[in-house]
């Protein structure tokens, strides 16, 4: 049965400190609500993982919970570099984050090999790139029936999963639409998710390719409207360029993120 | 009309998309560009983003790849996982369109990180993205990027994708594609630009034929076609 809980609690109980944590959105429905809230709980010693770290992963990292890192792009779409991700990485600040990266094929099949309950999956991919050296987690593999060179990346078993979706109804079903990226995926590869929705309804209405996580692979739902600005919930509202173009000077500067933070989280950096 | 050699940059690799072809589009400049083809020589092209909205036909330029627009506009979206496998590595691209921070002699790409040490970079770059397997998977691959001695450099510090099918290199001076031997020699210069400037501009002790084509100048509607896509842009850059 999922429990539909405020943000705050599904918060407390479902992210711990240290947990392995994919917040999960390709720049639509990206869970900022749900960031913002681990940030307010000061949760340490996470294991961020997200394809794209976009600015929610840039204000975790500037605020101080991550550990860890594991990624495959992470800037400022359209607009530039991730300047808090960029000062933890080349100058150690708030603290070291150690880094493993992919391709996004490879988060992609990642993503997938988990959900599929499999160890690993298999793409051509990484062949010729130093991310074969550096990077843990992705192994040459031959195919046992041609014997073609393929590569392997391991399974990826977030401890949470969080996510935004348009809709849910009031038993915990889940209903997103639009570009719905690698979420499904994120979702039942995690061993608990979590969901922010704009909207609980009575009922869910059917629509075309809309992706549908039934309740009893959703752990808890939190009723979040606007849960995702400054990126977007298809049909609800739009991206917020402007805020991500402004993004770019606020995170530029240690104190100036710092009291965006305080500001607008009410939290301590 | 005037223009700035960026947007001959843009123009250039607008015209390098032949129409009707599918063309899986990074972000950035490859976007600006791909769009101008599509509203000039291309009507037909095919737009592929890695937010997996295939067919995307926009009225406005995107600052992101996820923008709604690309979705509300696409002939189908699909799912990131399904975008790279049963799209991109199944062989179904023409053409990768990249940028890059650096490229080396031998075409290979860096998007990841700038300095010698890996674990302390001087400059650490957004990463690989959806480039690797774009590189790889498409029939042939163009990276656009400005050109200086510390973007067209002798080895990367880092080699995030190799493209393997044909490759062209539009820079804001030429066109560059590989010799026999892999080798980027330059192939074009674009209007004004000297051989000695294109030099100056490598790291390496760049091949020039002897007598390089040039580029013809952006035309005016190319250059009108560009500057209506840049009012929704000019705010990103």
């Amino acid at each position: 049965m999922t429990a539909l809980l405020p943000l705050p609690d599904a918060v407390a109980d479902l992210i711990g400190d240290g947990d392995t944590v994919a917040l999960e959105g390709f720049t639509h429905l990206i869970p900022f609500a749900a960031g913002h809230e681990i940030i307010r709980q000061r949760r340490r010693e996470l294991t961020l993982v997200r394809m794209t770290p976009d600015v929610v992963y840039d204000q975790l990292i500037g605020a101080g919970c991550a550990r860890k890192l594991v990624f495959s792009w992470g800037g400022n779409p359209g607009v530039g570099s991730l300047h808090r991700f960029r000062d933890a990485v080349e100058n150690g600040w708030p603290s070291n984050v150690e880094l493993e990266e992919h391709s996004h094929a490879g988060m992609a099949n990642r993503y997938a090999a988990g959900a599929s309950g499999l160890p690993f999956a298999v793409l051509r991919g990484y062949t010729g790139t130093d991310l074969m050296r550096r990077t843990a987690n992705v192994a040459p593999i031959e195919c046992p029936f041609t014997g073609q060179e393929l590569t392997a990346v391991a399974a990826l078993r977030p401890d949470v999963t969080v996510v935004h979706a348009q809709r849910a109804d009031r038993s915990g079903n889940v209903q997103l639409w639009g570009i719905t990226g690698v979420q499904k995926e994120a979702v039942l590869a995690a061993r608990r998710c979590l969901v922010t929705v704009e909207e609980i309804v009575d009922e869910l209405t059917p629509r075309p390719g809309a992706v549908v996580l039934p309740s009893w692979v959703v752990t808890a739902v939190a009723h979040c409207p606007r849960g995702a600005h400054p990126s977007y919930a298809h049909g609800y509202y739009e991206r917020d360029n402007d805020f991500y173009l402004a993004w770019d000077a606020i995170s530029r500067d240690r104190e100036a993120f710092a009291g965006w933070i305080r500001e607008h989280l009410g939290a301590a950096v | 009309m005037n223009h700035t050699t960026e947007e001959m940059m843009t123009v250039a690799a607008a015209r390098a998309l032949r129409d009707g072809a599918r063309c899986f589009v990074g972000i950035g400049l490859p976007s600006t560009a791909a769009n101008l083809a599509r509203r000039t020589h291309a009507p037909n092209l095919v737009l592929i983003y890695e937010s997996g909205t295939i067919g995307a036909k926009p009225d406005h330029l995107p600052l992101s790849i996820g923008d709604g627009v690309l979705a509300e506009t696409a002939d189908a979206v699909v799912g990131v996982p399904e975008i790279f496998n049963y799209w991109l590595q199944a062989g179904r691209v023409d053409i990768g369109f990249l940028g890059a921070a650096q490229i080396d002699r031998l075409g290979n790409i860096n998007t990841t990180v700038i300095g010698d040490d890996y674990r302390a970079p001087a400059v650490r770059l957004p990463g690989a993205g959806g480039a690797p397997e774009i590189a790889a998977s498409s029939k042939e691959a163009i990276v656009v990027l400005r050109q200086s001695p510390r973007s067209f450099v002798e080895r990367v510090d880092f080699i995030t994708s190799v493209c393997s099918g044909p490759t062209t290199v539009i820079t804001d001076l030429g066109v560059y594609s590989p010799d026999g031997d892999g080798e980027l020699a330059l192939t074009h210069l674009h209007p004004g630009v000297t051989e000695q400037r294109a030099r100056e501009a490598c790291g390496w002790d760049l091949r020039v034929p002897r007598a390089p084509k040039r580029t013809a100048p952006p035309s005016e509607g190319e250059l009108a076609a560009l500057r209506a896509l840049a009012p929704r842009r000019k705010a990103a850059t």
